[in-house]
């Protein structure tokens, strides 16, 4: 399988809650911290990329925030006025203003023809080689097949126009394996776990998108080892507990309470883990981020995501 | 461990009880991957051991494990009675009775379909059109409709005391408040009429005008047709429709019906949540509870904690030395590595626990009730488990 970022479009999707942006953004600045010129699009403009690179506003049109490292937020409309220009050198842009209300009204009716607007805007960019790599902050797991299937939906539902002629060059970049992928980014928990296995499977058959990669975050740490084990069960017991209290002149036992607590986290989401690993083809790769106690959000965390997922990817 | 740990800390107090008690509808919402569903189904289950009376919860995704314990593997939009055996089982005996529902979308459209088309024609068109089926299927904000419209139907046919929704996940909170009026204002726009003229008079001509030169080259003059042929075939339904549709939201804003916004602490689905309990009160619906689930133990926070887990971590040499004629089998060094982990793990925990006591407290819309639910050690799959956290939400008196 080709690398993960060795690919030209990546669409980064995940049940909400998961960390989806986190990881979309931190690939991006570990793409564009190796020389390659990357351009990472929100698709739900809800802000968090420019939050959470501390850019300010991101809007359609892309702007290079730091090195190599462009942003934009889709607008759909916006989009469709792009199209239009490219397409139909349609020169009078006040007549597009009914027209896009028009359209925005289709699309809610007519279900592929906002996310053909979305992803053809993407494939444009393959195309047309403005950018090494383009990560796509995509929809969360509900809606990623509705808009990676689109085109083949459009395909089937209109028989001749424009759009018909134009999904076939979409196809041909969504389908190739070696420039298109999406990676589903999990956290080790069961409702996710489900929805990624779930995905994978809608991917693959309902999609011509490869499953490029699932990306586990916020695994725990492995506090010990078998034999430790043993040990801190010792530990755990009353007379010893209350010595070790003695000895640091206070009550130990929130201390033992934590790492009992941390333990059955930990094993809890092995659980999940093994469970993902069974429901996913053993050719996608999978990668392992860890929980990040100390910080959540912001340009350090991303940081931190981009320096382990650098690990991860051994590089 | 779990009796030591207890419960997470209330700022109000307050629990759900007297909520559950009082109302015929409590609507969960809330951001995904927070345990909405399980929560709604816990009170549910709680409201049919405690309160009695006939409880109903419908419920959009489950997990599998809990759909099997709430019988509802492979169950449509029928609803099912949860056997009072399960509750046996799980050491309670139920005053009243559970029921539960999942909803299925594409039955539920065809349904209101079959209830509002004019003549048998019509509904066949419709249920046989290819946007119908795209729509219903697949449209992803048809959900946050039907869910609601699902819920007015099995409200008014009175069979139910209580009836306990799960929201489907949506791509902003608000979508599913919105939805029946959307739908309602979808169906009387101008903008859906002005695109269907051309195609019910054959007098006018269609290429004459901009916007469908434009839209023709670009989808094809079948397409439109399709699409044309739909809204006018859907027109029909228009009168039952936009009438329902405002029914729907009534019910929403009735006293009669209540919205727990379910979160957890972490800042994301924490802001979100925020978001839509203050929406909630712009709009004058009932802000029954906010639950906040999955919050860490107290004793995370615990001042002399630190102090015992810095000393457990920076002096382990020592108290390993110390320890190890009372700990069997381990050596020193062992001992050493297992004390610098957990007073390690300690501190690690201690912050996340501490940023989320702090999130909690800069809440600013905080309705009646504030109930933290304390993290389960494990996933909650079975009757029990919904009674166990059914038993937080409540409060500790009875629990």
């Amino acid at each position: 399988m080709v690398g993960l970022l060795d690919r030209r479009l990546l669409f980064v999707t995940g049940k909400g809650g998961v960390g989806k942006t986190t990881v979309a953004a931190a690939l991006a600045l570990h793409a564009a911290e190796h020389g390659r010129r990357t351009l990472l699009c929100e698709v739900d403009a809800k802000g968090d990329v420019a939050a959470y690179l501390e850019t300010g506003p991101t809007s359609f049109a892309a702007r290079e925030v730091q090195p190599s490292l462009w942003v934009m937020s889709m607008d759909t409309e916006a989009s469709l006025r792009e199209y239009l220009r490219l397409n139909l050198r349609i020169p009078v842009v006040g007549r597009i203003g009914p027209l896009a209300k028009a359209f925005d009204f289709v699309a809610t009716a007519a279900p592929g023809v906002r996310e053909i607007l979305t992803v053809g805007k993407f494939c444009y960019e393959v195309r047309e080689r403005h950018y090494d790599l383009v990560v796509v902050d995509a929809p969360a797991t509900g809606h990623i097949v509705g808009q990676l299937s689109a085109p083949q939906a459009i395909n089937e539902l209109v028989k001749v126009g424009l759009i018909r002629s134009q999904t076939d060059w979409m196809l041909d970049i969504l389908s190739d394996p070696a420039t298109t992928g999406v990676a589903i980014v999990t956290t080790p928990e069961e409702m996710p776990v489900n929805e990624t296995i779930e995905l994978a499977g809608r991917v693959a058959a309902e999609t011509t998108v490869q499953l490029a990669s699932v990306i586990v975050n916020r695994v725990l740490p492995e506090l010990f080892g078998r034999s430790e084990e043993e040990v801190f069960t010792e530990l755990c017991r009353p007379e010893v507990s209350a010595e070790l209290g003695r000895l640091v002149q206070g009550d130990a036992s929130p201390v033992l309470d934590a790492a009992r607590l941390a333990v059955t986290l930990r094993r809890t989401r092995a659980a999940h883990l093994e469970r993902l690993r069974a429901g996913i083809d053993p050719a996608v790769p999978m990668l392992y981020l860890p929980f990040l106690f100390t910080r959540l959000h912001g340009l350090r965390t991303i940081r931190q995501v981009a320096r382990s997922l650098g690990e991860e990817l051994g590089s | 461990m779990a009796t030591r740990r207890g419960r997470a800390p209330d700022h109000r107090g307050a629990s759900l009880d007297g909520l559950l008690a009082s109302k015929e509808i409590v609507v969960a919402c809330g951001p995904g991957g927070v345990g909405k569903t399980t929560t709604a189904a816990a009170a549910a289950a709680m409201a049919a051991a405690r309160i009695g009376g006939k409880v109903l919860v419908l419920t959009v995704d489950p997990a599998r494990r809990l759909a099997n314990a709430l019988g509802l593997e492979g169950i449509g939009n029928t609803e099912r009675r949860v056997p009072d055996a399960a509750f046996v089982d799980a050491g309670v005996k139920p005053i009243g009775e559970l029921w539960a529902a999942m909803l299925d979308t594409k039955e539920s459209w065809d349904a209101l379909v079959r209830l509002h088309a004019p003549d048998e024609r019509t509904r066949d068109e419709i249920l046989s059109n290819p946007l119908y089926r795209n729509i219903s299927g697949r449209f992803v904000q048809s959900h946050d409709y039907i869910a609601m419209e699902r819920l007015f139907e099995i409200h008014a046919e009175g069979t139910y005391d209580l009836i306990v929704v799960d929201t489907p996940p949506t791509r902003n909170a608000l979508d599913f408040l919105d939805a029946p009026e959307r739908m309602a204002e979808f169906f009387s726009s101008r903008l859906l009429r002005w695109l269907i003229v051309p195609y019910r008079s054959k007098l006018v001509n269609l290429a004459s005008r901009p916007f469908y030169q434009v839209a023709d080259r670009i989808l094809g003059t079948q397409f439109l047709e399709d699409i044309a042929q739909f809204f006018i075939l859907f027109q029909s339904m228009y009168g039952g429709f936009v009438e329902r549709a405002r029914a729907v939201h009534r019910l929403m804003a009735d006293r009669r019906t209540s919205f727990i916004v379910v979160s957890t602490l972490e800042a994301v689905p924490l802001r979100e949540a925020e978001f839509f309990a203050q929406a909630l009160v712009d709009r004058r619906l009932h802000l029954g509870a906010i639950v906040l689930n999955k919050v860490l133990p107290d004793y995370l926070r615990d001042p002399t904690g630190l102090v015992v887990a810095q000393s457990v971590r920076d002096r382990a040499d020592e108290l390993a030395a110390a320890l190890a004629p009372e700990v069997g089998g381990g050596d020193v060094d062992q001992i050493r590595r297992v004390l610098t982990e957990i007073g390690q793990s300690y501190l690690d925990y201690r912050i996340v626990a501490q940023r989320e006591d702090e999130q909690r407290s800069e809440l600013a819309t905080v309705p009646e009730s504030l109930v933290s639910v304390p993290y389960f050690e494990t996933d909650v799959y079975d009757l029990a488990g919904l009674l166990r956290l059914g038993a937080q939400l409540w409060g500790p008196e009875i629990a």
